[in-house]
């Protein structure tokens, strides 16, 4: 792999940047495998690279439907936090950020992570007091995050309106300072690059169509233009089209796929250098480098795999952006798209051992999954390297809903759930 | 935005008056305390979530108040069929 650095634009730039290598290989899948990871998604490649590169097995293919990085890991509105309530969770979320911190170094590809602070605004007291729980919880488990009042609060975000006259007035925030957001297409590509230069094999246009299970043992996976690929061990990080997947390996998940929509304006000048997420309002806006607002909410109520939701989501979600920034009120929306996320009833993920022996699943991360890259790959990584969770990933076990053993988030996971 | 049929009011109305309500025919165990802890977690949080077919309860909200069962295609998202509580389905996946 030839690495990218500032003098390596110099040395290109002399020969009219012709000569760039591929930034991947294109292979043709080997007869079997030590890992076959099913989704080449931003999950499923960071997985292949830690695989490769903590866990020193290279043998691994990556079998995607489409193309790398065609899923939610580009539909994403790219936020990065890590103040989770349960000690479970932030233990998650923390370790994914703090991968997040030395990620542009470690995979020598800029992920453009911008630390520029995560806000949760405050409408009630109830709110406030909520976040104001969250605040202490997290100090408790060594993550930052803090509350701001109103009157520091409009200065620290001048265009929020923080006025008595709103309708539902602006009375705080907890901010996670360390938060912010990323290049979603470049953390693909980051690790696409890095774990093809490691030795992954990475599959396009591979569709899986079934699985090959003896005695409760899956032993490679059927794919419909490469035929059996036999492997020792199976992952599966499909987010919205996990469900079909169990379903050919025969058990049912806990998770239900819907639509999550998502939008951005037309660029306008930089007036927002942070990121604010309202719970109460309902909406979530961030200014990206080109300035377009990138704006979400809440998911469509009802199970969907088009990738597309309806108008009456986007409404409401535009009233709680105008009802936070008044001077929004007459930007234009470029683009609106949607994605297929995979909702887990207590909103934290699934990262886990299946009822099929050596099939494992990583899936639910739902409306929150981006932020989750890093960690997560790196700790499906471990789980698929030893055949058993990594102690992070324990809790969130496939089989805590029999036991019971929720993590429930809806509180911290945010405006989306 | 879905259209929807609502079967009480027999009126096509938009989907904001409604509220999808998730998967449809879900039996409650007739013995709660004979269950064990997997048939319970499995009535409680297993879900179909069929990229197809699928049976939903919608609840209409901001109308009659009631409840219906529809059979909507996940992938098209065309409804297929509205019946009534207490009914089944007559598009089923496995009449294709």
């Amino acid at each position: 792999m030839q690495r990218y650095s500032g003098f390596g634009l110099l040395k290109h730039s002399l020969s009219f940047h012709e000569n760039w290598q591929r930034v991947w290989s294109n292979p043709t899948p080997k007869k079997k495998y030590d890992v076959i990871i099913i989704g080449g998604g931003g999950h499923g490649l960071a997985t292949a690279y830690y695989l490769a590169k903590e866990h020193g097995i290279t043998n691994v293919a990556v079998l995607e439907k489409g193309h790398l990085g065609g899923g939610n890991i580009c539909r994403n509105t790219t936020i990065v936090r890590s103040n989770y309530l349960w000690d479970e969770s932030a233990a998650l979320y923390e370790h994914s950020m703090k991968l997040w911190e030395g990620l542009s170094q470690d995979l020598n590809y800029n992920q453009m992570f911008s630390q520029r602070g995560v806000y949760h605004t405050c409408h009630t007291l109830q709110d406030l007091r909520s976040n104001e729980r969250l605040v202490n919880a997290n100090r408790l488990q060594g993550i930052d995050n803090e509350m701001v009042y109103a009157d520091q609060l409009q200065k620290e975000i001048p265009a929020l309106d923080c006025s008595k006259d709103a309708r539902y007035p602006v009375l705080g925030a907890s901010v996670q300072r360390r938060g912010g957001n990323a290049r979603h297409d470049a953390v693909a590509w980051g690790y696409a690059r890095a774990a093809d230069s490691l030795g992954v094999d990475l599959i396009q246009n591979c569709e899986v169509i079934g699985m090959e299970i003896n005695d409760g043992k899956i032993t490679g996976v059927k794919t419909k233009d490469y035929g059996v690929i036999k492997a020792d061990r199976v992952g599966c990080v499909v987010a919205g089209n996990s469900g079909v997947l169990a379903k050919m390996a025969g058990f049912e998940l806990p998770v239900e796929s819907h639509p999550l929509q998502a939008l951005v304006s037309e660029p306008i000048k930089p007036f927002l250098d942070t990121v604010v997420m309202s719970n109460h309002v309902h909406g979530y806006m961030s200014q990206s480098d080109k300035g377009d607002l990138v704006i979400g909410a809440g998911i469509d109520g009802w199970v969907g795999y088009g990738q597309r939701g309806s108008y009456g989501i986007i409404e409401h979600t535009i009233q709680a952006i105008v009802e936070l920034f008044p001077l929004t009120s007459r930007v234009r929306m470029n683009r609106q798209w949607g994605g297929i996320v995979d909702t887990c009833p207590d909103a934290s993920p699934i990262i886990s051992e299946t009822p099929v022996k050596n099939l494992f699943f990583n899936c639910g991360w739902g409306t929150g999954g981006f932020k989750g890259t890093p960690g997560s790959g790196n700790l499906f990584a471990y789980t698929l390297a030893h055949g058993k969770p990594h102690p992070i990933a324990e809790p969130f076990s496939y089989y805590r809903f029999h036991t019971g053993a929720l993590i429930d988030e809806h509180g911290a996971a945010g405006v989306a759930h | 935005m879905l259209h929807i049929y609502c079967p009480h009011c027999r009126e096509l109305r938009e989907e904001e008056e409604f509220h999808a309500k998730g998967q449809a025919h879900i039996a409650r165990p007739l013995d709660p305390d004979a269950c064990t802890d997997k048939e319970w977690g499995e009535y409680l949080f297993f879900r179909k979530n069929p990229r197809g077919l699928h049976h939903e309860i919608w609840y209409h909200t901001a109308g009659c108040r009631k409840f219906f069962n529809l059979t909507r295609d996940t992938q098209t998202y065309e409804i297929k069929e509205i019946y009534k509580i207490g009914e089944q389905p007559e598009v089923t996946a496995d009449k294709g």
